[in-house]
């Protein structure tokens, strides 16, 4: 009887998580398999999403035949795709590169020192990761305009610096770093810095790997920053590229929309592993 | 010492235009003339603020318990089936997608005939041509976006909660004779709580990202249903009305760190007063249990 109801269990589970996993993933699908249709397969399914024409949609998650013409028209024979397409990876690169560089040291802080005011402080970037955008926008605007790097890559980057999200959630992970280690590690004769780099960093890998990839993908789909601080339009993201290509450009949007998802998803498959531990460092090796 | 460029850019990307946004808020429009607490009643008297208010809350109001529960459901069926690393793959996927790319597949389901019409008349017999990135269902739509990428991750935050818990209590509950709603009850719910602050924290964070599909769905000006505060900042940005920004930043500003405050104080209330301290115990000295839990897990 137990069993019985054990499997029932296990298999009413199974199914739910099936069922949701499907509902995520079907839209996914539908997007790769219309990458591959030739034109005027796209014309007759997805017209109106595409803006040419109210037809009904016919939508499929095969096309009728594969073709790579999307793929080459949008990576071929349009100039505007790859120039965005290295503006994103220039300025998500940097951002996120500078997001850690910064975010390690004063995550590290929080985490393993004590100062006056710490805990005060924390709550201040706590509050700050909390707020949106819009709220420093103008005064930020202002600042970036006194310091002349409006419209160029790094007045996006700069202000994405020092996000406070990537130091709260590095600096989760560092606290739960176990005080006897570091303090072996302080007897063998380590210095504060190399204290960081050879145990901080090692083990709170995950942590960091986290912090890396969040701030990416929220950096990779970021366009409020690139909308209100660039203006000219050869600087922008992908991100602010794609919303535009419709219309006769059209039969390329579905393939210029898996290109642009391909880098972030490759890091989430690789460091999926990091992201499953979600918040709470544990199975430390002591 | 550590803390010195986290600090400096901090100061002068957030710092200084913050205090800007304060001071701005209690002057006249060129920045110089103090008026008082002009701005804040002007503002309040405004329209389009009182909508994008009251759409902006109700969001919060719906979505966030919404997602927390969704999430917690799915972390337990996944819990409860001990598998982790494939349905993580999954169901996390949402997260990395960038908007920008979805919304074209979202425009498949949703426009005129779209999947969702055709689907629909399928089921109700009945022809549907609605277009649901316009109109009062587009807030439907929103939410269902936003859950659709946020669920997953929180999932795993949910989990590595539910990793927390010690085995023994369970055992122990066991042995007095506990069901497994008992169980649930009285061991899990309580231990959850510090998990449950985090996850409402970094939900609330990407809540505001929302905009970005609401602004590539319906556009900057969409039905008033979902006319948020991002899309009214936006209309100010663009006429570069300061004044009216920095107000109603302020205002935010003000609203965000007094809500934060209370939240702090209930937490630390419900901490020193609850049985499970959920939090302390994910943070130091990992002793038997979580190795073992974790192996498992792996294995």
């Amino acid at each position: 009887m137990e069993r019985i109801k054990r499997t029932l269990i296990g298999l009413t589970c199974r199914s739910v998580l099936t069922a949701l996993s499907l509902f995520i993933w079907i839209p996914v699908l539908l997007l790769v398999s219309a990458s591959f249709m030739p034109k005027d397969e796209l014309l007759y399914r997805y017209a109106h999403p595409l803006g040419m024409g109210a037809k009904a949609v016919h939508a499929s998650l095969l096309p009728v035949y594969l073709t790579l013409e999307g793929y080459i028209q949008i990576l071929l024979r349009s100039r505007g795709f790859f120039v965005m397409f290295w503006n994103s990876c220039l300025q998500v690169g940097a951002l996120v590169m500078g997001q850690m560089a910064v975010g390690i040291f004063g995550a590290w802080a929080f985490a393993r020192y004590t100062f006056p005011g710490k805990k005060k402080l924390f709550d201040v970037y706590i509050l700050l990761m909390l707020l949106p955008f819009q709220v420093t926008e103008v005064s930020a605007y202002l600042v970036l305009d006194r310091l002349k790097i409006l419209d160029t890559h790094l007045a996006v980057i700069l202000p994405g610096i020092w996000s406070a999200f990537p130091v709260f959630i590095m600096s989760r992970f560092f606290e739960a770093i176990p005080q006897a280690m570091l303090e072996a590690a302080r007897l063998d004769g380590a210095g504060e810095l190399s204290l960081l780099i050879k145990v901080g960093i090692p083990v709170g890998k995950p942590g960091i790997v986290t912090a890396w990839m969040l701030g990416f993908f929220e950096s990779w789909n970021n366009m409020e920053r690139p909308l209100a601080y660039l203006k000219e339009p050869s600087l922008w993201p992908l991100s602010l590229y794609l919303s535009r290509i419709r219309g006769e450009q059209g039969a390329a949007a579905f393939a210029a929309c898996v290109i642009a998802m391909l880098p972030p998803v490759l890091f989430f498959l690789n460091g999926q592993e990091e992201l499953e531990q979600g918040i709470f460092l544990d199975g430390i090796k002591e | 010492m550590f803390l010195a460029p986290s600090l400096t850019g901090t100061l002068i990307f957030y710092g200084i235009p913050l205090f800007d946004v304060a001071r701005r808020s209690f002057c006249d429009a060129m920045g110089k003339r103090f008026v008082g607490l002009s701005v804040f009643w002007k503002l309040l008297g405004n329209q389009a603020f009182q909508l994008a208010l009251y759409n902006t809350i109700r969001y919060e109001l719906i979505c966030l318990p919404l997602l927390l529960c969704l999430s917690l459901l799915m972390a337990l069926l996944v819990w409860e089936l001990k598998t982790v690393s494939g349905s993580v793959r999954a169901l996390v996927l949402p997260l990395s997608l960038p908007a920008a790319s979805m919304v074209l597949v979202w425009q498949i389901f949703l426009c005129r005939e779209g999947v969702l019409d055709q689907l629909l008349g399928w089921l109700t017999g009945r022809v549907w041509e609605r277009d649901w990135t316009d109109g009062p269902w587009a807030f439907g739509v929103l939410v269902a976006t936003y859950l659709w990428k946020n669920a997953g991750y929180d999932m795993l935050l949910w989990l590595s909660g539910l990793r927390a818990i010690p085995d023994q209590l369970y055992e122990a509950a066991k042995i007095d004779g506990a069901g497994r709603r008992e169980q649930f009850c009285y061991i899990t719910m309580p231990c959850l709580k510090g998990t449950a602050g985090l996850v409402l924290m970094l939900s609330l964070a990407s809540s505001f990202q929302v905009f970005r599909e609401a602004f590539l769905l319906s556009g900057s000006y969409p039905h008033e249903s979902i006319y948020l505060f991002q899309h009214l900042f936006n209309h100010w940005f663009v006429e570069m009305d300061v004044q009216k920004m920095c107000g109603a930043a302020f205002m935010m500003l003000m609203a965000g760190a007094a809500g934060y405050g209370a939240v702090l104080r209930c937490a630390d209330w419900s901490r020193s007063a609850g049985p499970g301290k959920p939090r302390d115990r994910g943070h130091l000295g990992m002793s038997g249990w979580a190795k073992r839990r974790s192996i498992r897990w792996r294995g």
